[in-house]
């Protein structure tokens, strides 16, 4: 199989690999740019978990190869805290307990900055519909969408400083 | 109390630190002290553990449900570059004996078949490679020449199988594996002395946990040192290595089990027993470390968790008042192709069997069928999910049998608040609780009469509207004797009654605390509730806590969460703990003040001589000096260097059950209690079902911490509403399981969700742990179903559709209404 030589931005970092063209962009991400925080629930588009930023929209990094990102900026969990200061959405997921076991949780930030940067202040009704894409099996959800709510908040202040990446 | 109760005598209590008010930790929402490196995406779940020189493994799964394995030819996958080895059942079972079982007499179980497969997706043949994409691309080169069997797909068919279609002809004669009956009281009598009996055929469909991250292994074997380095996702991993170290021929002493934090369990990664051994097995056939990382297809297929699959015939003895007397039904359930607990499902379901009521007997025939399916193995309730549902089926059913109000009925019934502790016909007791208080504060909450009202004037213009509500208890903290109690008495099996739970703690001479846990984090919230039940007995701040994790061989006397055990169980050790360190902070710092240990006290941190300012010496100060300055204590091994301490904590309430099973003990104690009510609209057109309202409130006794408790009990509902509505495995005849995917086995998303859940708390404590604190991981699950079923009912009471079996899925439902039409126009 010829290998595909491709260059891309990950968590603003300048990146090059050669890859296989196969290779499914969750599995890159994790194993070959060794960036574990990528969680890989399902293989098949369904569960959410894989979810990053590609050029400013939350897609499935498992339904995608290697090879499509080539030129891309991509934001990975492991891009959102800035040392140990964790970035608003984070923050608000700790502070309203929106994670339990956490393996879904990269996966929601990746839709909620998705959701924000389109939608500085959603509804309830919608910051469901945009995590109705994400399936999380230990919360119930509530605290999730609490979460999202008092980040947008945070974000909506004008003394906030956190830039998300436009859609 | 019935005479055949009279023998098991209640021990006495052994709590130390009584419930009180005004604590300081114990009862904040504290932020969890696990969050941070998990948001930041650096918790290292087990897919993120990489060792030098480690390989990949893909499975070859059996396409059939039931078919012996007349060859297995591996040549063309051997030859594939990058392909490390190719191995079958066979060569596995050179290196590794059957797994561990419950079962009494065993069912033997192979990691990899050898000879012949009972359900799709048991393991053939395994490839290890280079990587994952090359052992994916081998697998599909395995070629096996099956010989097809038939496939016991029906629970009473399987039964009454024979020939080619017994599963397990060496080890059973027939498809069924266990057929007990068991009558606690007078039974019997009850029934005949009865003014009504009520009697219903029930059905709850299989399911299972599916928790986001699916099981794995990296497994390393040591030809040299003859042992095991293995990292897995087992929440069990401080408790199996000795049956495990069995199957993998070596000492638990030469098996090192590294815990993972873990992405959600459920019961789904209680034991993961199964993919250890293969795992290991593969390492040490392939003379490299082996990563095997189940898929979603595999871990639906292949990982022995599915839920209970279970026909009741149920019967409830009602006198003409509407008390009830007894309880008693034949169930029978569908355990699959083996049965690793035994029948610990049903075992579990003693615990609570009757329900908050007071029922004066009950009796029980259980029937465990083999059919050619994955394996039962836990999900959330563990068995009692399903009896409170048939509880709560029975008694909507006699309300409606003796046009009583269902809700009137429950309270008539109930356990009254002096009647504990309260021991059911099982033998099993509640330790407290006030059912009348939960009650009333969730008809509040919900404000149910004018609900009530509202659906009723909804129903009159035509809209499918209804409300339910239910009464369930939530046992908490498990004795093991569940797995084994209702063997044949000829054949009890490995009668087991340990649960520990242990921890360390040691002051280092900085003066933080450091921690180390024998039990992994699954979601739960371990080092949170160490650090406010520390913080609290302590007088320290949670801060000034730091957490690790013992492996296998560092660690000792860790069972894990499962069963709601965990937080009463490590507050028992932190409590063990925390005397025997105060004891020591005592000695050494009365010693630095020129006091006696009887003269100092424990306040902020410090040791400090009692009724006077300015006497003290921090925890810091003392571990330093403790540690590094030995010179300044006297000779003596009670001031041996350092401040360390071990704990273990035992079952704090459990006894042994009759030898002659005319009661079970006390295995499962600690109970709390939950109402749920909702109120659900029908789209009979559609047969979607849409949560109007919902509020649920639950008595776990004294509360840890709000905010995580409540995030169990919205997860747990969550589980509760997939299970009602939506969640449901699909076989064909053949034995296929036709939807073992993400995209058709619909389990709930934020949109199927309630939008307004009312959620409240009742704090009755125990009069039997620390603090009273009482488990609360389950009741979500536990309440759920029932409060929905009779809601969907309730809404569907003008079209006469009766809701026998779960799930209610939207084409369900309106083969239910429409055959309900069709019954009420023939």
């Amino acid at each position: 199989m010829t290998e595909v030589s491709i260059e891309l931005t990950v968590n603003g970092r300048a990146r090059q690999a050669t890859v296989p063209p196969r290779m499914l962009l969750s599995d890159f991400i994790r194993h070959e740019l060794s960036l574990p925080g990528t969680h890989v629930g399902c293989e098949h588009g369904v569960c959410g978990s894989c979810n990053v930023v590609v050029d400013g929209r939350a897609v499935r990094s498992c339904l995608m190869f290697a090879v499509q990102v080539d030129g891309a900026q991509i934001t990975t969990v492991e891009g959102l805290a800035q040392g140990d200061d964790l970035h608003p959405i984070q923050q608000a997921f700790w502070e309203e307990h929106g994670l339990q076991c956490g393996f879904c949780t990269p996966g929601m930030l990746a839709t909620a900055q998705e959701l924000l940067a389109e939608n500085p202040d959603p509804s309830d009704d919608e910051i469901r519909e945009a995590i109705a894409g994400n399936l999380c099996r230990c919360t119930g959800y509530e605290f999730v969408i609490s979460a999202i709510r008092s980040a947008a908040a945070k974000l909506r202040e004008p003394e906030s400083e956190t830039v998300l990446q436009p859609v | 109390m019935s005479q055949h109760l009279k023998s098991n005598v209640i021990p006495p209590s052994r709590q130390r630190e009584v419930p009180r008010t005004g604590l300081t930790w114990i009862g904040q929402s504290m932020k969890r002290v696990e969050d941070p490196r998990i948001l930041s995406g650096k918790g290292g779940y087990i897919d993120d553990i990489t060792v030098p020189g480690m390989a990949h493994a893909a499975m070859v799964s059996s396409p059939h449900a039931h078919a012996r394995i007349l060859s297995i030819d591996t040549s063309k996958a051997k030859a594939l570059p990058g392909v490390i080895g190719v191995y079958t059942g066979e060569d596995m079972a050179q290196v590794v004996d059957p797994c561990p079982s419950f079962a009494s007499p065993p069912i033997t179980q192979h990691a990899m078949s050898v000879g012949k497969v009972r359900h799709v997706g048991e393991v053939v043949a395994a490839v290890v490679a280079e990587d994952r994409y090359i052992a994916e691309d081998a697998a599909e080169l395995v070629e096996v020449e099956w010989e097809v069997l038939p496939a016991n797909v029906d629970l009473e068919a399987s039964a009454a199988a024979t020939g080619d279609a017994v599963l397990h002809p060496d080890d059973r004669d027939g498809n069924v594996a266990l057929d007990e009956r068991f009558s606690f009281g007078e039974v019997d009598q009850h029934f005949a002395e009865a003014h009504i009996v009520v009697k219903r055929r029930l059905r709850w469909q299989r399911s299972s946990a599916q928790a986001i991250e699916t099981c794995g292994v990296v497994a390393q074997f040591d030809p040299f040192k003859g042992g095991y380095t293995i990292h897995s996702n087992s929440n069990f991993y401080n408790f199996i290595p000795f049956v495990i170290g069995g199957s993998l021929r070596v000492s638990p002493g030469e098996l090192r089990i590294i815990p993972v934090l873990t992405g959600g369990s459920f019961g789904s990664k209680v034991f993961n027993h199964k993919i250890i051994i293969l795992t290991a097995g593969l390492a040490r056939l392939a003379g490299v470390p082996v990563k095997y990382i189940e898929d979603r297809l595999e871990h639906f297929t292949n990982s022995d968790s599915h839920g209970s699959d279970r026909l009741y015939d149920a019967e409830l003895a009602v006198a003409e008042d509407g008390t009830f007397t007894s309880l008693r039904f034949t169930v029978t359930d569908d355990y699959g192709a083996y049965l690793q607990f035994g029948v610990g499902t049903h075992g579990n379901a003693m615990a609570q069997v009757t329900g908050p009521y007071q029922i004066q007997s009950f009796g029980m025939r259980v029937i465990a069928v083999l059919t050619n399916k994955t394996q039962q193995g836990p999900y959330r309730g563990f068995g009692s999910e399903v009896t409170n549902w048939v509880m709560e089926r029975m008694v909507d059913a006699a309300a409606e049998e003796l046009g009583k109000d269902p809700v009137a009925l429950r309270e008539q019934n109930m356990i009254q608040p002096d009647q504990f502790p309260y021991m059911i016909p099982t033998g099993n007791i509640y330790d407290s609780g006030n059912f009348q208080k939960v009650l009333a504060e969730a008809k509040s909450m919900f404000d149910l009469d004018t609900w009530r009202d509202k659906a009723a004037k909804m129903r009159a213009d035509g809209r499918c509207v209804g409300v339910g509500l239910a009464t369930c208890m939530e046992r908490s903290v498990y004795g093991p004797t569940e797995w084994w109690s209702l063997n044949n008495t000829e054949t009890p099996g490995f009668t087991l009654t340990s649960t520990p739970e242990g921890i360390t703690v040691r002051l280092d001479p900085s003066g933080k605390m450091l921690v180390t846990l024998n039990s992994p984090m699954v979601g739960n919230s371990p080092e949170t509730v160490v650090a406010q039940i520390l913080a609290e007995r302590l007088t320290i701040a949670p801060e000034d806590i730091v957490f690790n994790y013992s492996d296998s061989q560092s660690g000792f006397n860790g069972v894990g969460p499962q069963g709601s055990r965990f937080t009463a169980m490590i507050a028992g050790a932190c409590v063990s703990a925390a005397i025997k360190l105060e004891e020591r902070l005592k000695r050494f710092g009365a010693h630095m003040l020129q006091r006696r240990p009887e003269d100092v006290e424990l306040r902020g941190g410090m040791v400090a001589v009692r009724g006077l300012k300015d006497q003290e010496k921090s925890f810091g100060e003392i571990a330093l000096t403790s540690s590094f300055f030995r010179l300044s204590f006297p000779d003596g091994e009670e001031f041996d260097s350092g401040l360390e301490t071990t704990a273990v904590y035992d079952h704090p309430l459990s006894t042994d059950p009759a030898e002659d099973r005319s009661h079970l003990g006390i295995f499962y104690p600690i109970v709390g209690h939950i109402c749920h009510i909702v109120a659900v609209e029908v789209d009979p057109g559609t047969g979607k079902v849409e949560i109007l309202d919902y509020a649920a409130v639950h008595d776990n006794g004294t509360m840890v911490n709000p905010r995580t408790l409540a995030g169990q009990v919205w997860g747990g509902t969550a589980n509760g509403i997939g299970t009602t509505l939506t969640e449901q495995f699909l076989y064909d005849a053949d034995g296929q399981f036709t939807n073992p995917n993400f995209a058709e086995f619909a389990m709930p998303t934020a949109n199927e969700m309630p939008r307004n859940f009312k959620l409240g708390h009742v704090e009755t404590p125990s009069p039997f742990t620390e603090y009273g604190i009482k488990g609360g991981g389950e009741g979500g699950r536990l309440g759920a179903p029932s409060a929905l079923t009779s809601a969907i009912e309730d809404a569907l009471s003008d079209r006469g559709v009766k809701i026998t079996s779960l799930p209610v899925t939207p084409p369900t439902l309106c083969g239910l209404i429409r055959d309900a039409e069709q019954a009420a126009t023939a």
